[in-house]
């Protein structure tokens, strides 16, 4: 239903008086409905590049971005999009900045407030629905970004290293949430992280990109059960291996 | 417990201040310069400040002032703040608008009073015009750069959410975003605005009869400086008040969103 499909992207940064760079070369791939797809790579490998074109901000200079069969050609509120720096409204309260895209879409006062609160509800932030962004902790506001996201009700969510400002507990407690939330939304997550270990522990499939030109090394299967286990044996083999295709990644260049 | 103790002394400390330099005054006026004219004394200054109550016009030439005050200060609003948001979401009526900016904004305002009173005559409008000079840019600036320093972070954020349209982006991001920026301008304009109301209605701008700054002029002319100095003692704790007021209303609203980044 909500497939995304990527066809031989490219995106080359033009500079002046300078050789461009190539920050992704064709890139091809197929992302299932309802699936949780992991973009893992080194600093500079396009990822975020890639998740920014899937989301409409930025435009790819060959090759094709569809979602059904439908091209992306800009922004759309069905592609929600968590970002890695805080995004918040700082003039807006939590309500207010959760029901920003309902306001956009013209819906009445009652109508997105009643919206609001529910996926309030389901990040567990009910007792800080007047609160400002600036009176949350980090974790908190990427909670409500998360919150504010998911109320347009999107087809994908774009995620890019939401949890990567966040300090090591409460980062372990994001991800678990988040595929909690995951599990009740069944919504299609393209998640991009440098965290191996993130990413082991959230996908159905990690990608792996390489540095510079970005180009897919690997598209890795996770078969592992739910809840994983961060100390388990399987999960520590997936971790090396995947460790040892970045660094592979990189020789191989 | 501490800190109120440290209020309190302040404020003690500050009166006491006051108080001394009072003292000091009266004592140079009486016992040194001994002349009415060259320096009017305190009590001289606090008599005539009790005839001018009694006989004078202080409410109507602070009435006069305050129509010439905000007829300048709201057509700067009018005028700056659209075209500072203009200017600064823009880049082609950027780049239009800004050579001639340029040129007029170092011409300071006072220097366009012979032209209010070409233009407008011995009116309120006049005197409204040259506060209109020196408060339109503060604000034109502040705005401009207000927009243009709009978070990207933000406009992406709006964007994936369905804000596309660049007169909504600039509604529901780049002007909230702005407002402290915005408000510091006005806050410079005002003190601007003030300035160029007493140099405005000093020369005869603003109907030449009543206002604070024309009152100023009038006095001096007639030789009784201790009048002179009373209104330039409310000339002052009027740009006093007028200043507090606004940062006392611009704090409590923006306070609520704000606080987090100012204080840390």
């Amino acid at each position: 239903m909500s497939g995304v499909s990527i066809q031989n992207l490219n995106r080359i940064f033009e500079k002046e008086g300078g050789a461009p760079t190539v920050a992704l070369e064709e890139i091809t791939l197929d992302i299932e409905d309802e699936e949780f797809v992991c973009l893992v790579g080194p600093s500079g490998c396009g990822k975020t590049t890639l998740l920014r074109i899937i989301a409409g901000l930025d435009t790819a200079t060959g090759g094709s971005v569809s979602i059904d069969g439908e091209q992306i050609t800009g922004p759309d509120p069905r592609r929600g999009m968590v970002f890695q720096e805080y995004s918040l409204f700082p003039w807006r309260n939590v309500m207010d900045n959760i029901a920003f895209g309902l306001e956009m879409k013209g819906m009445d006062h009652a109508s997105r407030m009643h919206i609001a609160s529910e996926y309030l509800e389901l990040v567990g932030l009910e007792q800080f629905r007047d609160a400002f962004p600036f009176e949350l902790s980090g974790g908190m506001r990427q909670r409500v970004a998360i919150a504010r996201a998911l109320a347009n009700n999107p087809d994908v969510l774009l995620m890019d290293e939401p949890f990567g400002a966040l300090d090591a507990q409460t980062r372990n407690d994001m991800q678990q949430e988040l595929l909690e939330i995951w599990e009740k939304t069944k919504k299609t997550v393209i998640f991009v992280t440098h965290s191996v270990d993130e990413a082991v522990y959230l996908a159905d499939r990690i990608v792996v990109l390489s540095p510079r030109p970005g180009r897919i090394c690997e598209n890795i299967a996770v078969d592992l059960p739910r809840p994983r286990v961060r100390t388990s044996v399987d999960f520590a083999e997936l971790r090396r291996h995947v460790l040892s295709l970045l660094q592979q990644c990189q020789v191989r260049r | 417990m501490n800190r109120s103790r440290n209020t309190r002394n302040s404020t003690l400390l500050g009166i006491a201040s006051i108080l001394a330099a009072i003292v000091i005054w009266q004592a140079v006026a009486d016992l040194i310069v001994r002349s009415r004219f060259y320096l009017p004394s305190f009590t001289d200054v606090l008599f005539s400040f009790i005839s001018l109550i009694e006989g004078g016009t202080l409410l109507i030439d602070f009435e006069i002032s305050m129509l010439h005050f905000f007829i300048g200060l709201g057509t700067a609003l009018l005028a700056g703040v659209p075209l500072g948001m203009a200017m600064g979401w823009y880049s082609e009526i950027d780049r239009i608008a800004n050579p001639i900016v340029e040129i007029l904004r170092p011409i300071p305002p006072l220097a366009w009073i012979p032209f209010a009173i070409i233009w407008f005559g011995l009116t309120h409008q006049s005197a409204g015009f040259v506060i209109f000079v020196g408060a339109f840019f503060p604000i034109l600036i502040n705005t401009y750069t207000g927009l243009k320093s709009v978070p990207r972070i933000f406009v992406e954020a709006a964007r994936v959410l369905g804000c596309t349209k660049s007169l909504s982006l600039i509604r529901y991001i780049a002007l909230p975003s702005a407002v402290p920026s915005i408000a510091a301008g006005i806050r410079i304009a005002m003190g601007v605005g003030w300035m160029c109301l007493v140099a405005a209605e000093l020369f005869g701008a603003g109907g030449g009869r009543y206002g604070l700054g024309q009152k100023l002029w009038f006095y001096y002319n007639l030789h009784q400086t201790a009048h002179v100095v009373v209104y330039m003692l409310l000339l002052g704790l009027i740009g006093l008040v007028i200043d507090m007021i606004f940062r006392h209303y611009v704090d409590s609203r923006l306070e609520r969103w704000r606080a987090g980044e100012v204080r840390s």
